[in-house]
């Protein structure tokens, strides 16, 4: 990409958001809106850099919790997709299951874990990991069988081992599709969180945002939402920056799915 | 003894293999037999679903046969035996490998990637005219360049038969005429046994020793037609009288013309 073109992918974004927050600021003024229900721009602004020290504290906890779920979502949802493709029995017991179970929300479950699980960092693992987990292996089950068919083939003509079909057939052409599935599930994870610091925690974005809330110190609350959107935007540039490491590995844009 | 022998391969798909809608079992093949020798091109010539790829992938041990028996080079075959070429119709290659890599694919799985293999694959590239783009992706290449690729794939690891699923089928004329001189080449070179499947009658006399034809589904063979002219052939091969007998011959097996004899009478 050439400097121009750079420019040009910034400049619009950036005009756009100075726009949003032109409105914002004019609004806040000619309303005449109190503090409490929305301040002003420049007020979040301010409580953003005046509580940074908190707001980092209480963000490490919330990122925590989103990667440890998104990890263990992903350690754990590979090796089932590949059991599930791979296995005639198991993908007629479990892929439909686990397609409707995709559906279902699981937010509605972070009571129930955290009566499991308490309101230390495990439930909010727990709830960041079951969001995070159902994209991964239904999109990783449906590249690995989205396999062309002639690649096994070409393989199993040649005498492959069912390990051998897996690691240099099949793996390399779900990837794509596994990139795919751990965008959304990044972004799920960090929902997962915060759903379960909102639940019952003593820290964490979430949690911060709550409180903030509670006690009527909205520029706070916006200052921690405005923390948990830079959170969510970093942790999504992650998983970009792996698939850009990947590249090589990976067919051309224009073919992606 | 022949090279191959395939003695009344029968292949019978039961209702369970077929899916839910199925009420009855799909006889795909119901009684195939021919013989070929070392280093023949043998065409498998039949309207299309009549039951040759079926027979095709019963040799190369990637489908199991109700009956019958085939015999490569004196092994009775019942799945796969590693040393056959396989190309498809389509190239099928991997499109997160680089050209030259994946031409090693057959080698990496046989655990034989060692720099020999290395530099036969740089010289089946260069037999096939695709020397520069060993490290070209599979996308940057036209339809034509990546069924070379996937024929080099085939040759990498030495096979003493090369398996050939319409190859062609899906390239422009000018492209599949060119491919089919190419193949002609290779087989010289590297004296390898061809049975190539096809529903081009035009192609199938030009490239082949032996045309085996077979009829509609359950596929039987209905006739098979010595191709008599000489190699090496090129495109004139296909203006001369001996050339178009053997098409008119195949064209009868295939019931498109009548027989000439019937016609005269």
């Amino acid at each position: 990409m050439n400097a121009r073109a750079v420019f040009t992918q910034l400049a619009y974004p950036v005009a756009g958001l100075a726009l949003i927050v032109g409105l914002w600021a004019l609004a806040c003024r000619l309303g005449n809106l109190p503090t409490v229900v929305l301040p002003s721009p420049d007020k979040v602004f301010y409580a953003f850099i005046d509580k940074l020290p908190l707001l980092l504290v209480e963000g490490w906890v919330t990122l925590k919790e989103t990667l440890y779920g998104f990890l263990l979502a992903l350690a754990l949802g590979l090796p089932m997709a590949v059991a599930v493709a791979n296995s005639r029995t198991l993908n007629l017991m479990f892929y439909p299951l686990l397609v409707a179970l995709q559906s279902v929300p699981k937010v509605a479950l972070a009571p129930i874990v955290l009566v499991w699980l308490g309101t230390g960092l495990e439930s909010k693992l727990a709830i960041a990991w079951l969001v995070a987990f159902f994209p991964i292996i239904v999109d990783t089950a449906a590249g690995l069988r989205a396999t062309p068919k002639e690649l096994v083939e070409l393989a199993r003509s040649l005498n492959a081992s069912r390990t051998q079909v897996l690691i240099k057939v099949q793996l390399p052409a779900a990837l794509p599709f596994v990139i795919t599935g751990a965008k959304v599930a990044m972004t799920l994870a960090v929902i997962g969180a915060v759903i379960g610091e909102f639940m019952g925690s003593s820290e964490g974005l979430g949690f911060l945002l709550l409180t903030a809330t509670s006690q009527l110190d909205t520029p706070l609350a916006f200052a921690a939402l405005l923390a948990l959107s830079l959170l969510g935007l970093a942790v999504y540039l992650l998983v970009e920056g792996v698939e850009r490491l990947m590249a090589p590995l990976l067919p051309p844009s224009a073919e992606r799915h | 003894m022949a090279f191959g022998t395939i003695s009344n391969v029968r292949k019978v798909f039961p209702v369970a293999e077929l899916g839910l809608r199925a009420k009855e079992p799909v006889v795909a093949l119901d009684d195939a037999s021919f013989i070929f020798e070392r280093g023949e091109l043998v065409a498998l010539l039949g309207p299309s679903g009549c039951g040759k790829t079926t027979l095709l992938r019963i040799v190369a041990g990637l489908l199991s046969k109700t009956s019958g028996s085939v015999r490569i080079d004196g092994r009775e075959v019942d799945g796969p035996m590693g040393d056959y070429g396989f190309v498809f119709q389509s190239p099928s290659l991997m499109p997160w490998r680089s050209v030259i890599d994946n031409v090693l694919f057959p080698m990496e799985i046989l655990k034989r990637n060692d720099k020999a293999a290395r530099a036969r694959a740089v010289e089946l590239l260069e037999l096939v005219g695709l020397s520069g783009f060993h490290k070209a992706r599979p996308h940057q290449l036209s339809g034509g360049m990546q069924q070379r690729v996937a024929l080099c794939r085939a040759l990498i690891h030495k096979p003493n038969l090369l398996l050939m699923d319409e190859p062609f089928g899906a390239l422009d004329e000018l492209t599949r005429m060119e491919m089919n001189d190419l193949l002609l080449r290779i087989r010289k070179e590297t004296g390898a046994s061809v049975l190539f499947v096809t529903h081009s009658i035009g192609e199938a006399v030009y490239l082949a020793d032996k045309v085996i034809v077979f009829s509609r589904r359950p596929a039987r063979v209905s006739k098979e037609i010595a191709v008599a002219l000489p190699y090496p052939r090129s495109q004139t091969t296909r203006f001369t009288p001996a050339f178009m007998a053997a098409e008119r011959a195949a064209s009868e097996a295939l019931g498109i013309v009548p027989h000439a004899e019937a016609a005269a009478s």
